[in-house]
């Protein structure tokens, strides 16, 4: 059986969307899903959801300090929540909990300052005690005697993980449902520019399609788009890797991230441990890190769940994540007439797929920004008000 | 895992260096001169190429100098320092 149809691209449409990860696939679903917006189709170079979506670690959270950043994200959560309804698509959705844990009296103190900011916008959290974690999760390390003690955790119970390939194809069938085109073997090698400039279509592989609107949604590759409408932003594109354990028992029933220590790591429903951490930090495109970044963040992991000491690798990976300044996206319209962003998720635009889809239709579709969206407009790099999340969203980034 | 061609102690392994950006970013000359999209332009717009990028090292754990290297982001070829 088919989920979607294999769509041979039409020469024009409304909308089209260039990247077929989880956030086009989702801008193209609530195009028509919200806004009656069908005449819409999704290019992807790949294979469907084969980029940073088949490649990130599932967590799913909203616990981010700012109200800005607390608005989308859970907006985003509160989606997730009746997602696998909505969709008709099962999704694997685990609201297992996320664990955020605090090392020394500065993690504590900003940790204790991002609970109540959660609490002020609606958004769930605690703060438990290092007695607390350890009966939430009994295999973390919490004796006072390591090198970077556990002095508390926040926890957002709301939060967990979800099945990345499955987030994909449900969208796509759904969109395909409503009768968005979905096209994979199909890469962008330029615009059809019109009058002032304005965008009017792509070239493709497969052909020039017209479209009185594009959206970049394109992660770690909108540089690479951008460049050809001569559009320079503020993003940098560096691997991100992340790796699994062989099949184990279930050992580990929640998520757990520490930013000190760097490692964030959950169970997946088969067994693998699945770990990720912080960037190389050079610019690549090559979807594959260094080494010293895994054994670091191994490191960190063997001394917080010394029991993982048993554990054997199976394997890595790395995508291409697109890093903006303030470690906060870009969504909105681009400073060229047909053109609509969504880009610099960095390492975290998982768990805002359905939010971002459905801040950018939104936009799309009215022609203005959404209410969420708008404190992320590419223009707050000129203004100065940057929506400042490194630290502040509880792991670097 | 990258060889980072140190000009003055020759190519050695990455954990030794920390990474600069792009390179050729040069403070504006007359700062106050600057409009709000000048600064945006100096502060956070970076060239972000899929090909040939010229970047800044630092050789911290070695002579501490910093020195510019070509590198293709699209293979991690060193091009030239």
């Amino acid at each position: 059986m088919r989920y979607w149809r294999a769509a041979e691209p039409k020469r024009s449409y409304d909308v089209v969307v260039v990247g077929g990860g989880g956030h086009g696939l989702a801008t193209a679903y609530y195009l028509a899903r919200n806004h009656d917006v069908t005449d819409v189709c999704v290019l992807e170079k790949g294979w469907l959801g084969g980029g940073n979506t088949a490649r990130n670690t599932t967590i799913i959270r909203s616990n981010y300090l700012w109200d800005a950043s607390a608005g989308i994200y859970d907006h985003s959560l509160t989606l997730w929540e009746g997602l696998e309804e909505d969709l008709g698509f099962d999704l694997q959705f685990s609201q297992r909990g996320v664990l955020n844990l605090a090392h020394d009296q500065g993690d504590v103190r900003s940790s204790l300052r991002r609970v109540n900011a959660n609490a002020l916008n609606g958004v769930d959290a605690e703060w438990l005690t290092p007695a607390e974690v350890a009966g939430f999760c009994p295999i973390v390390n919490v004796s006072p005697d390591v090198r970077y003690p556990v002095l508390g955790a926040t926890l957002q119970r709301r939060g967990g993980t979800a099945r990345h390939d499955r987030v994909a194809w449900g969208f796509a069938t759904a969109a395909d449902r409503l009768g968005v085109d979905v096209v994979e073997h199909c890469e962008v090698t330029g615009f059809v520019r019109g009058e002032g400039g304005r965008v009017e279509g792509v070239h493709t592989t497969r052909g020039t399609i017209a479209a009185a609107s594009v959206a970049l949604v394109a992660a770690g590759h909108t540089s690479v788009l951008a460049a050809m409408v001569g559009l320079r932003l503020p993003l940098q594109s560096h691997p991100l890797q992340a790796l699994v354990s062989v099949l184990l028992d279930p050992v580990l029933g929640c998520v757990v991230m520490s930013n000190a220590v760097h490692v964030y790591v959950s169970q997946a429903d088969k067994g693998e441990l699945v770990m990720g951490a912080g960037i190389d930090a050079h610019n690549s495109y090559t979807q594959r890190g260094s080494f010293h970044v895994i054994e670091h963040q191994l490191a960190a992991a063997l001394e917080l769940f010394p029991v993982f000491a048993h554990a054997k690798l199976l394997r890595t990976w790395g995508g291409v994540v697109d890093v903006c300044p303030d470690a906060s996206p870009i969504i909105g319209r681009a400073p060229i007439d047909g053109l609509f962003l969504n880009c610099g998720w960095g390492t975290g635009g998982f768990k805002a797929t359905p939010g971002a889809g459905w801040v950018l239709a939104e936009t799309i579709a009215k022609g203005e920004p959404a209410a969420l969206a708008a404190p992320f407009a590419l223009e707050r790099f000129t203004s100065g008000a940057l929506v400042d999340e490194h630290g502040a969203a509880a792991v670097a980034h | 895992m990258l060889l980072v061609p140190c000009p003055w102690c020759g190519p050695r392994d990455e954990v030794e260096f920390s990474y600069g950006g792009q390179a050729g970013i040069a403070y504006p000359a007359d700062p106050e001169a600057l409009d709000d999209a000048a600064w945006a332009d100096f502060l956070f717009m970076r060239d972000n190429p899929k090909g040939p990028f010229a970047e800044r090292w630092n050789h911290v754990y070695g002579c501490r100098r910093w020195f510019d290297v070509v590198r293709d982001t699209a293979t991690n070829d060193l091009m030239e320092a």
